[in-house]
């Protein structure tokens, strides 16, 4: 199962090759990872997204955990967060279709980022199902080349993940 | 007042309270070892980087303080790698402090230059490389709380040679905040009381003891919730020495090598009461069938230990002596006397045995040394037959005085680590059991020993081969005995220790055996004593790898 998980953790150098490496030592999978600062400059955000079942992503948090410079770790549930990701897709156009394109990536929401002669970079932002039916609703066209950010997330109502202390442990 | 790093770190290690490094000097840690030149903290200077690790880590195990040690930059640092994994594996105290080359020349490929940080990233509860002189002092303030505290392990400095030359005010930070490292250290009351209530409620009980209880120095504890209650009590490798062997509740260590009435008793028990344990597959074999009617409480100060090979059914977070002590209050006590009656069933029929013939074997000579120790010594072993047999073996009636690789099982481990175990306690007897191959990994270290007039007895069990591996080529690789064949004479370890200005002894004799060992106690040098045992002797009992655990070669009337 796939699992959306908020990592914050210290803005120093070389923590994100911490949080590969215990990914890649461990044998966890990461489906994307997505790194920025936050409203506190000393602390950044990850945003992981990771497979496995209840028992590893258990020992996925536990282990996340356990880094000193890992602040706090938040697995989201199902409707407790929302979760965007940018994406930048080139499709070929030619002459004939160019039109079609256009009305096409209108319709859908997206935004136009560049319009060459030979293609069109599409941009959007959206959730998972948003960016799929985009790349579906593309496809026949010819898509060329394919630039994600990986997802971001952010907890809705009282699921406030924000910089500070790290939550007791959960026995 | 205005320091360089170079006595920033001086200084900040006597406010630690270290009063011994071991290590090596090179090009990029000269600013310090000048320092050291006239310093009250002394160094010991080992022959390795290697043997400086693991004599940090013998001196932390030994004593329960961290250990230290000290290596310059590229080489010298990865020199360290294999003495910091195995304290990381086994959750030993260690700062290791290395020089880097310059900052300006970091990422350069510069001479003598090891990007040592990544290297060690997977392998230290943490590490630091230090980028300005300002953050020194903190950051070795840090290193030596997170290195002691919580699940203890080794923790890296890194630092430039600039910055160690380069001078800043120097003031010793009074407290550690680091946000991310908040250990438990109480336990949930409501666990507590419901961990107390399982024993109280348990027929079938078992200790099952680890490493955890000697760090968290619990074994009074443990010795209360066994004795009390009667609750048998098997330990891990680790744990030996948590509770005196010789006690009628002891049975012995688990798992792959353990006692057939340990591994009977656990599979058959309805509670595995676990104190700073990890169920390591040494111990529990096949995971499936392991002690299948058995609830489990876990007390681990580890959050991430706990339900990670084992379902936990009551997890306890925190430190081992504090809960123990607020749990035996609470705990009343089971009636255990027909399990124990069943255990002590098992016990007579399946004893820990050798045969007792005219042939020198190696499990005698580790009895003989209990026997003139009164198991009193400190003993380390090396990784191997040698390691399993001073297990077995050997009463340990006291903690801290097993010190084993048993994590990472490293080879080479035993005598480096009984040079700092020494060093920690001067007036106490140590031992390294060793294999003649694992002896021959850090055999340089025999001068530090004699030099420093470490009156070390190193008994090798000296089989001419590489004992475990060729037991495992005899048992699972049709006794295709590849490589695993050593030299009786090559080295001549009576000459080689001679050569060092230890003493060697050479025994081929059963009846030998004790007047070699109380002599070799007598004498204030190093001796070697090399005994010429029995070439083929296996280790038994033995669960084949990923085997049910109650199923041992080995053992009469089993398997």
């Amino acid at each position: 199962m796939k699992h959306t998980i908020s990592v914050l953790v210290e803005n120093k150098f070389g923590v994100l090759a911490r949080i590969a490496g215990l990914f890649s030592a461990r044998g966890f999978n990461i489906d994307s990872l997505a790194v920025g600062p936050t409203e506190d400059p000393s602390i950044s955000r990850m945003t992981i997204v990771s497979k496995g079942d209840d028992k590893t992503l258990e020992q996925i948090k536990k282990q996340l955990n356990k880094l000193i410079d890992v602040t706090k770790v938040v697995d989201f549930k199902e409707g407790e967060f929302v979760d965007r990701e940018l994406v930048l897709i080139r499709v070929a156009v030619n002459a004939k279709n160019r039109k079609e394109v256009l009305e096409a990536i209108d319709a859908s929401g997206a935004k136009v980022a560049n319009a060459g002669s030979k293609s069109i970079s599409v941009e959007a932002a959206g959730d998972q199902n948003g960016i799929k039916s985009l790349l579906e609703l593309l496809k026949p066209f010819g898509i060329l080349e394919v630039v994600r950010t990986g997802r971001i997330a952010m907890g809705i109502d009282e699921k406030v993940v924000k910089a500070g202390g790290k939550p007791e442990v959960n026995e | 007042m205005k320091m360089t790093g170079a006595k920033i770190l001086i200084e900040s290690l006597k406010k630690e309270g270290v009063e011994i490094i071991f290590g090596y000097p090179g090009g990029q840690v000269l600013p310090i070892f000048d320092q050291l030149y006239d310093a009250s903290i002394k160094l010991m200077l080992t022959r390795h980087e290697q043997g400086a690790a693991h004599a940090a880590d013998g001196y932390a195990r030994a004593t329960g303080k961290t250990g230290v040690c000290l290596a310059t930059s590229g080489p010298g640092a990865t020199n360290l790698v294999t003495g910091i994994a195995t304290a990381y594996m086994d959750s030993i105290p260690m700062v290791a402090i290395t020089g880097q080359v310059k900052s300006f020349l970091i990422g350069n490929d510069a001479f003598q230059e090891a990007d040592i940080t990544g290297i060690t990233r997977p392998i230290t509860k943490h590490n630091y490389l230090v980028e300005d002189i300002k953050d020194l002092a903190r950051i070795i303030k840090e290193a030596f709380h997170i290195a002691s505290t919580g699940r203890p392990g080794p923790v890296l400095i890194d630092i430039p040679s600039d910055i160690q030359m380069q001078e800043t005010e120097f003031i010793y930070p009074e407290k550690v905040e680091i946000r991310g490292y908040n250990p438990t250290y109480e336990g949930h009351p409501g666990q507590i009381k419901r961990a107390a209530k399982a024993i109280s409620d348990s027929k079938r009980p078992i200790l099952y003891v680890g490493g955890g209880a000697i760090l968290s120095d619990a074994s009074e504890e443990v010795r209360e919730l066994a004795i009390k209650n009667d609750i048998p009590v098997t330990m891990t490798l680790l744990g030996l020495g948590a509770f005196p062997a010789t006690h009628k509740l002891a049975l012995g260590m688990l798992g792959m090598h353990g006692t057939a009435y340990a591994n009977h008793s656990i599979m058959e028990s309805d509670l595995i009461i676990a104190v700073g344990a990890r169920f390591d597959d040494r111990v529990t074999g096949k995971l499936d069938e392991f002690a299948p009617h058995a609830k489990v409480i876990h007390i681990d100060i580890d959050p991430a230990s706990v339900s990670k090979n084992v379902d936990v059914d009551i997890p306890i977070v925190g430190d081992v002596k504090t809960i123990l002590k607020k749990m035996n209050k609470a705990v009343k006590k089971p009636d255990t006397k027909e399990w124990i009656a069943r255990i002590e069933d098992w016990r007579k029929k399946h004893p820990l045995k050798y045969k007792d013939d005219e042939a020198l074997r190696p499990q005698y000579v580790v009895e003989q040394i209990y026997e003139a120790t009164k198991g009193n010594a400190i003993i380390t072993t090396e990784v191997g037959q040698n390691q399993m047999w001073a297990a077995q073996f050997y009463k340990f009636m006291k903690p801290r005085t097993m010190l084993s690789s048993g994590g990472l099982g490293t080879m080479g481990y035993g005598f480096p680590a009984a040079i700092g175990a020494q060093v920690g306690c001067p007036d106490e007897v140590v031992f390294d059991i060793a294999g003649d191959g694992s002896i021959q990994m850090n055999i340089q270290e025999l001068a530090t020993a004699v030099i420093n007039k470490l009156p070390i007895k190193i008994a090798i069990l000296n089989n001419s081969c590489l004992g475990m591996v060729r037991q495992w080529q005899e048992l699972f690789y049709k006794k295709r005995y590849s490589y695993t064949g050593l030299c009786y004479d090559s080295p001549d370890f009576v000459k080689l220790a001679e050569s060092y200005g230890a003493v060697g002894m050479k025994i081929t004799k059963k009846k030998d055996v004790r007047a070699a060992i109380d002599k070799a106690i007598k004498t204030k040098n190093v001796v070697v004593m090399d005994f010429r045992v029995v070439g083929d002797e296996n280790v038994f009992p033995m669960v084949p790898a990923g085997g049910v655990i109650n199923k041992m070669l080995g053992v009469d009337g089993l398997a």
